[in-house]
């Protein structure tokens, strides 16, 4: 089989290329993805500031937190900072999926990064896989800095079960995607680069405030409660505090008992909707070129 | 003239191929293409061919609809109207193995800037099914010295240079260059021409969008003036506009001082005036109108009468 064509040209350069190389679609996207995904940790990584910044944010947090508000979940000895620390555990979550990557895309489409990659060949989902890696590293990283910080100054327990290990997994990967999905669809929303962190800062902090994340989930109304609800980031909350509280906590919830096919149904539909919101609205040129 | 004897052997080959029964390959084709941004007709009905092999230069002011002409070529856009033909594809449909024939070099981005040029352009590369190497697209482009040093650390110039290594590193049939050399000096500027060239030698079909009337007549085939959304007129640099059969100006030092001459036939005047200088005319220059003063004249600008240009 012959691998170059030989062709002429109008002006009678002659022209000697490859004849259509086919790659299966399949192993095309694999490899685009795994480009894609270690171009994304290389640069997260890379920028330095950015890196020691989003790890610092929720055990900063944290700290500050934890030391305002002392005492224990009523009738219990868990300590409000061991709320806390399952707390922002969903919040740096949330972060590091929801708010890094409306940013982050809001950006690339501004700068012309996005545009760019949709003029190559590139399988355009390899980019979205691209960012779940990058997501799926900065999270394990930031859950893990939080599990230490957790565990050595105010005495959260790793989990203590294979069940509780399974819970903390699912939650944070099912979670994680429910969050990096709608992060997707919302860097449509701000109108510039500039305006990004400051148009999904506000609805963030309300969602993380009425979710449970600064204040305990028992301080907190019925109402925002349920409001809160409606969006995963509760039940993300919920579902650590199921994995690394003892068992009778639950009865401190608002539905006495921690449900875990409720919150994968949330997480769950949230990934559906944010799927869909993220293929129905995601563009890859600014809207305001002309 | 380096262009001239490419536009013979483009005569040349078009009369083997007509001889031939070879038809000349079409890598764009538009007829009546159209698309409006709300009342406002951007591209209002464009007919444009171009060749395979062919270097083709779009001039036009600003919003005379060249980007978003190339724009829809590209496939970013799409357009409400008319037929847009692409290496053989429609551009708004055109899949991974059709992006993957032809390169975008688009203008300069801010992306990546964490990267090293050498981690870019291998990353880019990975995106197609027969890339270059990396290090020699480097080389091409004249990045080697840097091509450990972060993006973010470039000079404009060579940040462009990155784009258009981006831009070639899949080793496209057509290449759409939209404005390439804006920002850059005139030494790097000639050092892209000759890249352009290069790429032009080696078979590639190549829109150019420029500003610069210097850069098309030095690098196009052919050019095409683009005002209102339509295409004005298409031709070689020295011969758009009828250019060739315009008047030249013969200008030289008289006893008087600098006299100059509107003339057919600046050769006869020419020899009359070595004839009556008996000796050397000095100060002796013929000038035909420069591409920019047809150009201007096309896009109808002050219209220009024989004898006023410059």
């Amino acid at each position: 089989m012959s691998t170059t064509a030989v062709s002429e040209s109008a002006n009678g350069r002659v022209v000697v290329r490859p004849t259509a190389i086919t790659i299966s679609p399949a192993r095309a996207l694999v490899k685009a993805s795994l480009a894609r995904g270690y171009v994304e940790v290389l640069q997260f990584f890379r920028s330095r500031d950015a890196v020691v910044f989003t790890l610092a944010l929720p055990v900063v947090l944290l700290a500050l937190l934890a030391s305002i508000l002392s005492g224990h979940v009523q009738g219990t000895n868990v300590t409000y900072s061991q709320v806390y620390v399952t707390g922002l555990l969903a919040g740096g979550l949330a972060s590091t999926s929801f708010l890094n990557l409306g940013v982050s895309i809001t950006n690339e489409r501004e700068n012309g990064g996005l545009k760019r990659l949709a003029g190559t060949p590139m399988p355009r989902a390899a980019y979205f896989l691209g960012k779940v890696v990058v997501v799926l590293v900065t999270s394990v990283l930031e859950v893990a800095v939080l599990m230490v910080f957790g565990h050595f100054l105010y005495g959260v327990h790793f989990p203590t079960s294979l069940g509780r290990w399974w819970t903390f997994l699912w939650v944070t990967l099912l979670g994680g995607a429910a969050m990096t999905l709608v992060g997707i669809a919302a860097s449509s929303i701000p109108k510039s680069a500039r305006s990004a962190a400051a148009v999904l800062n506000l609805p963030f902090l309300v969602l993380e405030f009425i979710s449970g994340v600064f204040v305990p989930y028992t301080q907190l109304s019925r109402t925002m409660l349920d409001i809160a609800g409606i969006f995963p980031l509760r039940w993300m909350a919920e579902g650590y505090r199921s994995a690394l509280l003892p068992s009778f906590v639950q009865r401190s919830e608002i539905g006495h008992h921690w449900d875990h096919s409720e919150m994968a149904l949330v997480m769950g539909i949230w990934c559906v909707v944010g799927l869909a919101l993220a293929i129905k609205t995601f563009r890859w040129t600014d809207r305001r070129e002309g | 003239m380096e262009a001239q004897t490419t536009r013979v052997a483009v005569a040349a080959r078009a009369a083997l191929g007509h001889a031939v029964g070879m038809a000349a390959e079409l890598v764009i084709e538009t007829e009546g293409l159209h698309k409006r941004y709300g009342a406002v007709s951007a591209v209002d009905g464009l007919d444009l061919n171009m060749q395979r092999g062919e270097v083709l230069s779009l001039l036009g002011p600003n919003g005379a609809g060249k980007t978003t002409t190339v724009e829809i070529l590209e496939g970013y856009r799409k357009r409400d109207g008319g037929v847009a033909r692409v290496l053989g594809e429609d551009p708004q449909r055109g899949g991974e193995a059709w992006r993957a024939r032809r390169g975008v070099v688009l203008q300069s981005c801010e992306d990546v800037v964490d990267l090293t040029v050498l981690e870019c352009v291998r990353h880019f590369s990975q995106f197609y099914p027969a890339p270059a190497n990396p290090e020699d697209v480097i080389e091409r482009v004249g990045l080697t010295a840097k091509k450990n040093a972060r993006i973010r650390s470039l000079s404009g110039g060579q940040r462009r240079r990155l784009d258009v290594a981006l831009g070639i590193v899949g080793q496209p049939e057509l290449l759409f260059l939209d404005e390439p050399t804006t920002g850059f000096d005139p030494e790097a500027r000639r050092s892209f021409w000759d890249l352009v060239r290069d790429l032009a030698r080696e078979g590639a079909s190549i829109l150019l969008t420029t500003h610069y009337l210097d850069e098309a007549e030095a690098l196009a085939d052919r050019v095409a003036v683009i005002n209102h959304g339509r295409l004005v007129e298409t031709g070689p640099p020295d011969e758009l506009g009828g250019r060739r059969d315009r008047q030249a100006k013969v200008s030289w030092l008289g006893p008087n001082g600098p006299e100059e001459e509107w003339t057919h036939e600046p050769t006869r005047l020419v020899m009359q005036l070595h004839a009556s200088f008996g000796s050397e005319v000095p100060g002796l220059a013929v000038a035909r109108p420069s591409l920019e003063d047809i150009y201007l004249e096309l896009i109808g600008a002050p219209k220009l009468k024989e004898g006023s240009y410059e």
